[in-house]
């Protein structure tokens, strides 16, 4: 299996995903996009120009936004949420009670995610969203990996029956997969194979972690690197067969060490493949100001400290 | 006309009054009952919403049990959750669920759930309980059917301490903005909350002032007079550009003197035996409808 190359200065996620909605538009023509007066800053300008009539702006109100979109899939539209992650953690009881528990097919869309929010801050940068919104009954958990990815996320959300909790990135994103890249809910995917370990990852740690796989490399270590791009529902048969197979995994996710990522991937393992696991995200302590990529060094989740993980597990490999 | 009202010809004012006041009393015997069996739940607001429900149901909706899935109905959602038991008993009354099977309020593997399930019950438009969330939902409806040019209304039915989180407003704001005149929200205004008083909890007044400042047309009316109750209805129903928010003002408990106005009423109550009794009699039942409602 050849590693895909990285590209540099491509767009962000946001921006693919805003763009990849945009063309949807007349594809799915009961699609309606909710803001909160941030469409510049969640990707959605772009739908806005294409299909104003179907941009609905609710006002810095995201409580009364997330509950709607439940009101207006009753009636037989299909709505999409958008906001920055932080925002829909203020409004996880209605996602919770309006769409969830009513079964709503309603989608959120979450821009500004994890320490790839930057300068922004620490009050900015949710990374507890993945665990929470994990934790919903019902609620289908996506984040994608890179901007092709991101626009067949989009689609996948939208022709999927049900409610999504899905992460773009504010920053640019290097682009991983080439045009011919396939997207399926619940399926994660090996990007590159490797013998001695596996690290999983979603999101944007998903070209850190394919960086400390060359890494590694470099000192014969062979890394497999999975890009698991569903939190919810996990691929367990994936996980469990990379247990077997590498006998040792690090996950890898720009979120809370507690709950997200690494907590569904050591839930499938006990119950599956027990191994060594390490857990590469943030250390249960909220983020700073900073450049995405000064925070990934300072919260010890860049590829260095993957790679770090990595000798880390296979000391602890049976 | 409501196909379920049994209207002798020609209908005067008088007999549909008569009859959705017979509703409402019905919904009250038949609240208090599923309450008794359930050993706990909130009576004093669901005896102070009968009477709105019953004209909803009655007469002002366009939905009725063949039309349940119908995209054209009108669509009702109990904002204030809690009062679910008058949800079931007006549901009960007018065909849209059983009556007797409407009594396992609250029990294992009851459709009827402490608060509406749109899962459970057909009739149930909207998952509530958790305050103000009913009314966003309202509001995602109205816009959805005004954006895909479907003529029902939406009606909604707020408590008056529910106006106390933060979501009403901003769901009110939307509600102007939008120009939604294809909505309706109730206040089932009985100054009571769980605790103690509005008043003394967190301060509503004034009002029907807060809600003229947020753009709607603003009825104040008394929330157990049928007939102004429908005539407001008619108005909001002819209103054109913004919503309606009719303030009812009811009487927590109303029907049954040692329940009114007494907070302790409003929940989590377990009624004894004689005091189900007591309240069924003060609602007009006869010994037959009390066996009925309470030997099951």
């Amino acid at each position: 299996m050849s590693s895909p190359a990285l590209i540099a200065n491509s767009d962000s996620l946001r921006e693919a995903f805003g763009k990849a909605l945009s063309k949807l538009g007349d594809e799915f023509p009961s699609l309606v996009v909710l803001d909160a007066d941030i469409a510049g800053g969640t990707g959605v300008h772009h739908f806005r120009k294409s299909h104003p009539e179907r941009l609905i702006q609710f006002g810095i109100a995201e409580q009364n936004m997330m509950a709607a979109a439940g009101g207006l899939a009753a009636v037989g539209l299909l709505p999409v949420v958008t906001t920055f992650a932080v925002f829909c953690l203020r409004a996880i009881e209605q996602a919770r009670l309006s769409l969830c528990y009513a079964r709503r097919n309603a989608k959120i869309v979450a821009s500004h995610p994890g320490l790839d929010v930057g300068p922004d801050g620490g009050s900015a940068q949710a990374l507890e969203d993945l665990a929470a919104f994990r934790a919903i009954p019902g609620m289908t958990v996506i984040s994608p990996a890179d901007p092709i990815e991101m626009a067949l996320a989009t689609r996948a959300i939208l022709e999927f029956d049900g409610p999504v909790y899905m992460r773009t990135g504010r920053s640019p994103c290097p682009r991983i997969f080439g045009d011919d890249h396939n997207f399926e809910i619940g399926k994660g995917r090996i990007l590159r194979d490797g013998s001695d370990l596996t690290i999983i990852a979603c999101g944007t740690e998903v070209a850190r972690a394919l960086t400390a796989a060359d890494l590694l490399k470099e000192d014969g270590i062979s890394a497999r690197v999975v890009n698991m791009a569903t939190i919810k529902p996990l691929d367990t048969n994936l996980v469990a067969r990379c247990a077997r197979e590498t006998g040792a995994i690090v996950t890898a996710e720009d979120h809370n060490i507690h709950g997200g990522l690494g907590g569904a991937v050591a839930e499938a393992l006990v119950s599956t493949v027990p191994c060594p696991v390490e857990f590469v995200g943030v250390k249960d302590v909220f983020g700073a100001s900073g450049e995405p990529e000064e925070l990934a060094y300072a919260f010890e989740i860049s590829a260095p400290f993957i790679a770090a993980a990595a000798r880390r597990v296979l000391k602890r490999k049976k | 006309m409501h196909p379920n009202l049994k209207v002798t010809a020609p209908a005067t004012g008088i007999d549909l009054a008569n009859q959705l006041a017979q509703a409402a009393a019905f919904v009250r015997r038949h609240a208090v009952a599923s309450i008794y069996h359930a050993g706990s739940g909130h009576p004093g607001g669901a005896l102070s919403s009968a009477d709105l429900l019953a004209c909803l149901y009655g007469a002002e909706m366009n939905v009725w049990p063949a039309s349940i899935s119908d995209p054209l109905r009108d669509r009702f959602v109990l904002s204030k959750g809690h009062a679910a038991p008058a949800l079931y008993a007006v549901g009960a009354y007018y065909g849209f669920c059983d009556k007797k099977a409407a009594l396992s309020l609250r029990k294992l593997n009851s459709p009827f759930q402490g608060h509406p399930h749109v899962l459970d019950l057909p009739f149930v438009e909207s998952s509530t309980g958790s305050l103000g969330q009913g009314f966003s939902v309202a509001i995602g409806m109205a816009l959805g059917l005004k954006l895909q040019k479907i003529p029902a209304r939406v009606y909604t039915l707020l408590g008056d301490g529910e106006l106390q989180e933060g979501e009403v407003w901003e769901a009110a704001m939307s509600g102007a903005h939008h120009k939604l005149d294809n909505l309706c929200v109730l206040i089932d205004y009985n100054k009571l909350q769980s605790d103690n008083s509005n008043d003394a909890i967190m301060r509503l007044e004034p009002l029907a002032d807060k809600w003229r400042a947020f753009g709607w047309a603003v009825a104040e009316i008394d929330g157990h007079d049928i007939a102004a109750i429908l005539e407001t209805f008619r108005r909001a129903g002819a209103t054109t550009g913004k919503p309606t928010v009719i303030i009812a003002h009811t009487i927590k408990g109303k029907g049954v003197p040692y329940m009114e106005n007494i907070p302790a009423w409003h929940g989590s109550v377990k009624f004894t035996r004689a005091q189900a009794e007591e309240a069924i009699k003060a609602l007009g039942a006869g010994d037959a409808e009390m066996k009925e409602l309470l030997d099951v």
